[in-house]
């Protein structure tokens, strides 16, 4: 977040160069009344919002310290969480390896069935169909994750055991892929679900950025002689590229942070399962969430000490996103 | 490489209104001819039928017969993809992609007709750089992004791209229209020696410009805003400069016209 558009003028400006627009300044000619209250507002939302975060961080720290000073466990080692044992046991590796995991298959799923349904309802579909269908997948956007939730553990987790059966018998060598049975209440249903889920986000903003993409640009590429997919190879898509990456990463930050829906389909446990098929393994939120009721003042540290952890995850995604963006920046078509 | 132009009663549509009606000329090849007339009059559009690129815009259509060595381009079980491979064309605006390379931007037509050899392509992407004057300015960093070049180098860059394929004919829109006068002038000279192998097709709104580059000369009007526009006449550049043969013409040529 950016304030300092609206703070005063720098005041660091050389006194010699020109003093008559100092002055200018403090008299009464330049401000409006309407300009001052706009700049209060401004300043105070920027100030408001600043003040939110950095609470919310001192918070965050000032508990995880709390809990960190009476860890008997390595925090990032510690395959247990044991909160009530005297003396206390907990670590994280587990959650951040099913946090990890699932929103990955969920991108991995998610990012191409957005990409095309997006380029569908911009580039291929007749005008009168493309509304309907947008307007179904914002839908899909507005449906509460518990319904998902639900959803996703009474009827899509029943019917994927045929599927896990099958991708046992051809991929269960690479352990991965083993599934011994059972409801498959696994990461890889809670990555399927996720990647229901994101799917509005990532198909919308993909969506607008190819409708963006410039015309003449296009006109060039058919006038190459290339076809409606040519076009879409050549020109829509380099275009689109740093928007598609923005657009998969607010999807993976809603799959990284997603609880309710990922605390009804996992049936959780805290270990890290090779395989992705089979029940087990956890996620930072979904852990907050099944263990914040029951957990005594001490747990409840340690909790946040992993929403801390989670935290950080997702600024580091999105620093990431920034990097790849920016490398790309000479080629982008924002100098055209 | 150049072949010749039959138009014959052609009409260009937006949906229910009618842009151009019941044109008919002939382009030979291997000469230029230029398009003049008032904004709106519909030259652009007609210009846009010779390469189906008019059907592009939604509902967009065209009535009537445009023939390429006696081939009509709409006939039925023409792919409008080939057409616009025969007949290359080069925007009012540069448009190089900004994504590619100065290399990539002139080979992006290559890639998309076939598979070339590494040393072929590099021999092709030379010839047509060469061709369109750009070769010296930019043989030294052919992997730089496109839109680093100047405006006229740009455009200049189009026009590499699109012989690159070698077309039939070469249609230009308005081409030195965003270009300032020293790039103007190197494209016109492009112009004239690109005629040597191409039949070519330009629209400009300089009159001076289609006197300097262009053999033959149509001028296309309109009757009012609104009405569709048509074919006026179209000969020989120094008759329709010195002694048009419609009072239309001759308004509009020496400014008593709109």
């Amino acid at each position: 977040m950016d304030i300092s558009t609206t703070k005063a003028p720098p005041p660091t400006e050389p006194a010699d160069a020109r003093p008559p627009a100092d002055d200018r300044r403090k008299s009464n000619s330049a401000t409006r009344p309407g300009d001052r209250v706009f700049l209060g507002l401004s300043r105070g939302s920027g100030i408001v919002l600043l003040t939110i975060m950095g609470a919310i961080a001192a918070f965050l720290t000032y508990r995880t310290v709390l809990a960190l000073s009476d860890n008997s466990g390595n925090f990032f080692t510690t395959f247990e969480w044991d909160t009530a044992a005297t003396p206390p046991k907990f670590g994280i590796p587990v959650l951040v390896f099913g946090t990890v995991v699932s929103s990955i298959i969920a991108l991995v799923i998610a990012v191409p069935i957005a990409v095309a349904i997006a380029l569908f309802i911009s580039h291929y579909a007749p005008r009168k169909l493309s509304g309907p269908i947008a307007y179904v997948i914002d839908l899909l956007a507005a449906v509460p994750s518990i319904v998902y939730g639900l959803w996703g553990a009474l009827v899509v987790a029943p019917h994927l055991v045929g599927l896990y059966s099958w991708l046992d018998d051809y991929l269960g060598w690479t352990g991965i892929f083993e599934y011994s049975g059972g409801a498959p209440r696994s990461l890889m249903t809670v990555g399927i679900l996720l990647a229901i889920m994101i799917l509005p986000i990532i198909t919308n903003v993909s969506r607008e950025v190819f409708l963006q993409s410039p015309k003449m640009h296009e006109e060039a590429a058919l006038a190459l002689g290339a076809t409606r997919w040519e076009v879409i190879r050549m020109s829509v898509l380099p275009f689109g590229r740093s928007g598609v990456i923005s657009a998969s990463m607010l999807g993976l930050g809603r799959a990284l942070g997603e609880t309710i829906a990922v605390a009804t389909v996992l049936s959780p446990s805290f270990l890290i399962n090779a395989s992705l098929l089979d029940p087990g393994g956890g996620t930072f939120a979904q852990n907050i969430a099944s263990k914040f009721n029951e957990a005594d003042e001490f747990g409840r540290d340690a909790l946040i000490a992993s929403g801390l952890v989670l935290f950080v995850i997702t600024l580091l995604v999105n620093g990431a996103a920034r990097l790849i963006i920016a490398r790309r920046k000479e080629y982008s078509g924002a100098n055209a | 490489m150049a072949k010749r132009i039959d138009v014959s009663g052609l009409t260009a549509y937006y949906g229910s209104h009618k842009a151009i009606e019941d044109i008919s000329m002939t382009v030979e090849p291997r000469s230029v001819t230029a398009f003049i007339g008032p904004s709106g009059c519909g030259k652009s559009t007609f210009l846009r039928t010779l390469n189906r690129m008019h059907e592009v815009t939604p509902s967009g259509r065209v009535e009537g017969k445009v023939l390429l060595d006696g081939e009509d381009l709409y006939g039925s079980g023409v792919d409008p993809v080939n057409v616009r491979r025969t007949v290359g064309m080069v925007f009012q605006r540069p448009n190089p992609f900004p994504t590619m390379s100065i290399f990539d931007n002139v080979a992006a037509g290559l890639r998309l007709n076939g598979s070339y050899k590494k040393n072929e392509l590099n021999d092709i992407v030379e010839k047509s750089l060469k061709g369109a004057n750009l070769w010296n300015e930019v043989k030294d960093r052919l992997n730089k992004p496109g839109s680093g070049l100047s405006g006229g180098q740009q455009q200049r860059l189009c026009i590499a791209r699109a012989i690159a394929v070698e077309p039939q004919v070469l249609l230009m829109d308005e081409p030195c229209s965003a270009l300032d006068p020293i790039s103007t002038l190197a494209i016109e000279d492009l112009i004239g020696e690109l005629k040597e192998r191409f039949t070519i097709v330009i629209v400009t709104h300089n009159m001076q410009q289609a006197a300097r580059v262009s053999d033959r000369t149509a001028f296309f009007n309109l009757a009012a805003i609104g009405q569709p526009g048509k074919l006026i006449e179209i000969d020989e550049t120094e008759r329709i400069f010195s002694n048009p043969s419609v009072q239309a013409t001759e308004d509009y040529i020496s400014g008593r016209f709109g």
